[in-house]
Formats: C-alpha cells, structure tokens, sequence
C-alpha cells in the first residue's frame, strides 16, 4: 500500500467530520501556539539582554568600593575610603588587564551665559572612553597630561549641551563654571541613550579624577574603578587576581571581608539571560502539558473512531488488508491529525507573538528551530497516542469486525 | 436495459463446456471447534468437498447448520482447527493471519448481504479498494475498476456514492469489488438477503453470467431453495456435516426469469 495512497485515506476520512476534526485538533493547536508564543517572548528578551552586553562593552570589569563593617554596622556601597588610584595604577600589572580607569563621582551645578543645569560629574582616567566603547564624538579626549596637572577640562554629555547652549552653537573651546569653577569643554560625547531601567546616561560631565577629587568633590580616594579585560573569557580570571590583588594592598586579613566588590555587566546579563532561559523553559513546558491533553483527546476520537468504523475495517481485511495496512491507516489518521493540529499551531503562536509585540512592545523573536521542533514535537504525539487505537484496529478479528452492527 | 443484455446473450448455457476441470477448492477431514471456555462447540465435522473450477455451488441449510462456518473458512477469513484446505493449489490450512489476508486479496472476492460497501465513498473507489492493498498503481486501479462496473452494468456509476444507488445496485457495485482482482473463487454470502425478488434475479442472472462467461468460481451460501436453484450444485449442511450433495436438475436461468417478470417501470405504470 503506498503513501500516497494511505495519506490520501487518512486525509478524507478527517474531511468526513470536520467540526470533530477541528475540536480533535484543537488541544495541540492551542499547546504548540502556546509553546511558540512563550519562546518567542522569551528568545526576544533575552536577544535584548545579548544586545545590551553589546552595547555595556563585552570585557568591562567594574570595581566599587564596597561595603565595611565597622562595629558591626554595615555601611553600604561606596561607604569605604580605602579604594584608590594607587590601586587603580597597581592593577595595570595584572596580565588579563588591558585597559584601566580610576573613577570618582560627584555632581554639580554647570553655567555658561544664562543657562544652568545640575547634572552628574565622573573624573575618570583618558581610557575610560575605549572601556565604556563611548567615544568623544565632537572634539578631543582629554590627555593623560591633563589628568597629572588635574587640568579644568571636561568632555560633555548630550543632555547638558541641549541644556547649556543654544542650537547650533558650538560648544568646544567654550568655558562653562561648574560649581564657580571654570572649565574648558573639549568634546562632546556619543549619544548613549537611556539605560534600560529609564536613567539618561547622555546627563553626564566627564573630567579628570585628579580635577573631580581634588577641586570639585574634595577626596583623596576613588569610588571605582573601570577596566577592560583582554577578552570575555579571561573576565573570570582576572576578577580573581584583582580581588586577590586588592585584598593584599588593603591588608585584609582571611577572615576579613572584601571592602570592594567586583561587577561584570557581562556576568550579570548572563545571569539575567539563564533566568530568562529557565523561566522559558518553565513556561514552554506548561505550554506543552496542553500538547499531552491534546494528544489524549486524539486518542479518545481515534477510539471512537476506530469503533464507529469497526465494520469498514472488516470490509477492509476482507478485500485484502493485512493487519499493518490497518494499523498504518490508523496511525497516518492520528499523525496528520496531529501535524494539522501542530501546522496551525505554528500559525498561531508566530501570529501571537507578533501581536504580543505590537500591543505590549515586548520584543518577540521565533527562533525557525522552534517551529521545526514544535512540527517534529505534534507528529511524535500523534506517533504515541495514535498507536494504541490503530492497534486496535488492527487486531480486529475481521469475522467480528463485518457482523458489528 | 436487462433486456438488451440478455437478448444479446442468449445461449448463456453453452459456455459451461468450457469449463477446466482443475480443483479451486479440495477440503479433506475439515474441523472447526469453538473453544468457549467451558463448551466446545463443534461447527464443523470432518467435512470433504472438492469444489472444481467453473463450478457454481450453493451451500444451504438451517442457522447452526455451519455453512456460515465453512464459508468463513474457504473464504480464508478464519482457519480449521483440524483437516486440510488447499485452495487453488495452495494448502492454506496453516498460513498466518497476514499471509490469509493476502490470500485473500488475491484469490477471493467477498458479496456480503447487507453489501458492506465503504459509507461516503464512490462506487469506483469502493471497486478499488482490494486493489489498494496489491500494490496497483492509482491509473490501473481506476482502469481496473471502470472495467468491472462496466461489467456489472453499471458504467456511468463510478462516481455514485452508496447511498445514492438502490440495494440491487449497491449489490452490484460489491460484485464488480469482487471481481476486480480476478480472483479464483467468489464468495458470496446470502447476496439477495436484503433485495426484493427482482432484483435478487438480476443479482442471480449476474452470478450466472460471470460463471458462464468468464468460468469465475462461485460459492453461494443461502438458506432459500428458490436461490439456490440458479447455482448447478447444492451441498446441503446439518450439524456441521454435509447430508446432500448434488446437481440441480431443474436449474433456474435467471435471464429466462427475468424475461418473463414484468419489468419495474410497467410495474410501477399499472399501480399508476
């Protein structure tokens, strides 16, 4: 018995009953929909969250001074004094380091002419530009020179240009106060854009550290410090030789807490990516208990079905049909079915997915595998809940079968 | 339309002489005991025949009688607890439930009484149908199953669907299922059960003219002695075994019959 042949049976006798068909294959259409909808969702947050990495700089290893405790009394981030630019200077030794820059921050109160605006001041070190991968878009850097003599030179963000000048004008060269300070702006940086939790990051004023400690917030230590490793891989190791590095300059003793904490973005959107991931999981496999009722009630009809039509099988082994011509029958009825079922299901969860990223803005993305599993997924359901009643069918004695009434 | 057929057909008799005289049935000792756990039923006991090709047989006798048994068992549809069957020139006493239904698909065509035709399916896919299983292609298969509605005479039907046709129709759409493999033996159960007495003739005048014309096998198994009398032989069952086995001496032609019943149409003309 050819496939043709057998695909064709099965296909008509489904159009035999179409409203049954329909509501057969409506628990695998609403699980394989379900199924794609929440990988959609989940494969779109998480491509989010790989192109925020991108956009973090994919080797950044940030130090901040931690917490102490003095007394028994924690004190929270930042709180320490002991993070300096000694050891900034120090960690350039460290062979997984490319890259390093001393942070401080502070905030002020900038004029030029008539306008003001308060906004966040960071001294950070000439390389601070190539680790955040934030170039100066208009304008130059500033120097190493300019960190040594702890020059009046800042590079500005977007915002505070929009709000200290006016249109068109050209703020390099010019000299704006901050804080009754005068200071030259030598660039203007990139626009970056809001963070993903809605700060603006183009509010921003960058000068030296040895400017920002000394004249602006009165200091003498850090409050972190910025690095690049040499690639993502080595991000691990040198976490470890930094924190082992810090730990000996600050004299802390074994059972001594850390007074810093290291942070990679990259880390963190890992982690954030692998909850993601579990949570897709978690939810797809919910999605795919509907596919398990679905193939449960493929099942019941295909008992049924088996039943109503016991006298066409004895028709059918009487002119000839062996017990597997039966039996494959059966199973193709279940398996398209299924795959119907499945097929449209497919239709379903891309549609949804695109309607979930239209009405809630929430990026989708359907990965093709998805589909491809989901299809291979509808197909073995219809292989395992089908094979009991084609069997069935099968052993039907074909005596009995041609006198069932 | 009965009538052209018959009058281009008149010497339907004749072709008898053609008949080979090789076995298409040959039964030695057959047994055929039900098991019902605390009874044993014996259905069939030790039954002999010879059935030879061309022949065209009637095996009657009262239910329990056991000829439902014997035909279940030379239609390969169930196997003899005991005793041998060759069918056409193959013991099949021993073959599987698989290899019986090749057998099946090959050598024998199946008429039911209550026709037994597939519900919401042409009459030429219901022709078909055994060829599905022998592996013919989709043109043969079409080809093949015009050719054995045109010979039941119901060319231009192919496309009806049963419940479109009329019982003596439906009946004939399940002989041409059986024909259309060309088997040796054609068996056919109580085939007039469900038709009126018209139509069980056209039914009987188209069982004799295959087994005249194209030497086909019949085994006609009916309990009605008016039927019977259009086959050549009679074996007649009691208690599972056979008491009479003979020739009809006085055979019915059914073209003969036909010829003299009023035809439906001036039937239904005088009740107008």
């Amino acid at each position: 018995m050819d496939y043709n042949a057998i695909f064709r049976v099965a296909l008509k006798a489904l159009a035999r009953n179409k409203l049954r068909t329909v509501l057969t294959m409506l628990g695998i259409i609403i699980g394989v929909g379900a199924m794609i909808c929440t990988v959609a969702i989940g494969e779109g947050a998480s491509n989010q969250v790989q192109q925020q990495i991108a956009s973090l700089g994919d080797d950044l290893v940030w130090i901040v001074a931690g917490s102490v405790n003095m007394h028994g009394v924690h004190m929270g981030a930042q709180a320490t004094k002991t993070l300096t630019v000694e050891d900034a200077q120090a960690m350039m030794q460290i062979p997984f380091i490319k890259a390093v820059s001393p942070g401080v921050g502070t905030s002020g109160q900038a004029v030029y002419q008539g306008q003001n605006w308060a906004s966040p001041v960071m001294g950070i070190g000439p390389s601070y530009f190539d680790i955040r991968k934030w170039p100066v878009a208009q304008g130059i850097p500033f120097s190493q020179q300019d960190v040594d003599t702890a020059a009046n030179v800042c590079i500005l963000g977007r915002t505070v240009i929009q709000n200290l000048f006016v249109e068109g004008q050209n703020p390099i060269g010019k000299t704006i106060r901050i804080n009754n300070m005068p200071f030259r702006v030598l660039g203007v940086l990139q626009r970056k854009g809001l963070t993903p939790w809605g700060q603006d990051q183009d509010n921003i004023i960058m000068a030296p550290y040895t400017t920002v400690q000394k004249k602006l917030a009165g200091i003498s230590w850090i409050n972190n410090i910025m690095c690049s490793a040499i690639s993502t891989k080595a991000i691990p190791a040198a976490e470890q030789q930094i924190e082992a590095l810090l730990r000996q300059r600050h004299r802390l003793r074994p059972d001594e807490d850390d007074d810093f904490m290291i942070r990679s973005p990259i880390d963190i959107a890992n982690a954030q990516a692998q909850s993601g991931r579990i949570l897709t999981l978690l939810l797809a496999s919910i999605a795919s208990v509907s596919l398990l009722v679905g193939g449960i009630g493929i099942m019941n009809i295909m008992l049924v079905s088996v039943t109503e039509r016991t006298r066409e099988i004895g028709v059918r082994m009487a002119v000839g049909a062996t017990e597997d011509d039966v039996q494959m029958q059966f199973l193709s009825e279940a398996v398209v079915l299924s795959l119907l079922g499945g097929a449209a299901g497919v239709v379903i969860g891309v549609f949804g997915s695109m309607v979930v990223s239209r009405m809630l803005h929430w990026p989708t993305l359907v990965p093709p595998e998805a589909i491809a599993i989901a299809v291979a997924f509808s197909a073995g359901v219809g292989v395992f809940f089908g094979y009991y009643p084609a069997r069935k069918a099968a052993r039907l004695d074909p005596i009995e079968a041609l006198r069932y009434e | 339309m009965l009538r052209e057929v018959l009058q281009s057909e008149p010497e339907i008799g004749v072709a008898n002489g053609r008949a080979k005289v090789t076995p298409v049935i040959q039964v030695e000792n057959l047994h055929r005991i039900y098991d019902l756990g605390e009874v044993q039923v014996h259905a069939l006991r030790s039954v002999t025949m010879t059935v030879y090709s061309g022949e065209f047989v009637a095996i009657m006798g009262a239910s329990g009688s056991g000829k439902t048994t014997l035909m279940n068992v030379l239609g390969c549809l169930d196997r003899a607890t005991r005793g041998r069957y060759v069918l056409d020139g193959q013991d099949v006493s021993k073959l599987s439930k698989n290899e019986l239904a090749r057998i099946r698909n090959s050598k024998i065509g199946f008429v039911f009484q209550g026709f037994n035709l597939l519900p919401r399916t042409s009459a030429l896919e219901n022709v078909e149908l055994p060829l599905i299983y022998s592996g013919v292609s989709h043109s043969e298969r079409t080809k093949r199953a015009r050719e054995a509605l045109r010979s039941v005479g119901l060319e231009g039907r192919g496309e009806h669907h049963p419940a479109q046709l009329s019982g003596g129709q439906q009946q004939r759409v399940a002989i041409a299922r059986a024909l259309v493999t060309n088997p040796s033996l054609v068996v056919a159960d109580e085939p007039t059960g469900n038709l009126d007495s018209r139509t069980s003739v056209e039914i009987m005048e188209i069982l004799q003219r295959l087994n005249a014309e194209r030497n086909i096998t019949i085994l006609l198994v009916t309990h009605e002695p008016d039927i019977a009398r259009y086959a050549k032989r009679v074996v007649t069952f009691r208690d599972g075994k056979i008491r009479r086995d003979g020739m009809v001496e006085d055979r019915l032609d059914a073209s003969r019959v036909l010829f003299d019943l009023p035809a439906i149409d001036e039937e239904e003309a005088e009740a107008g």
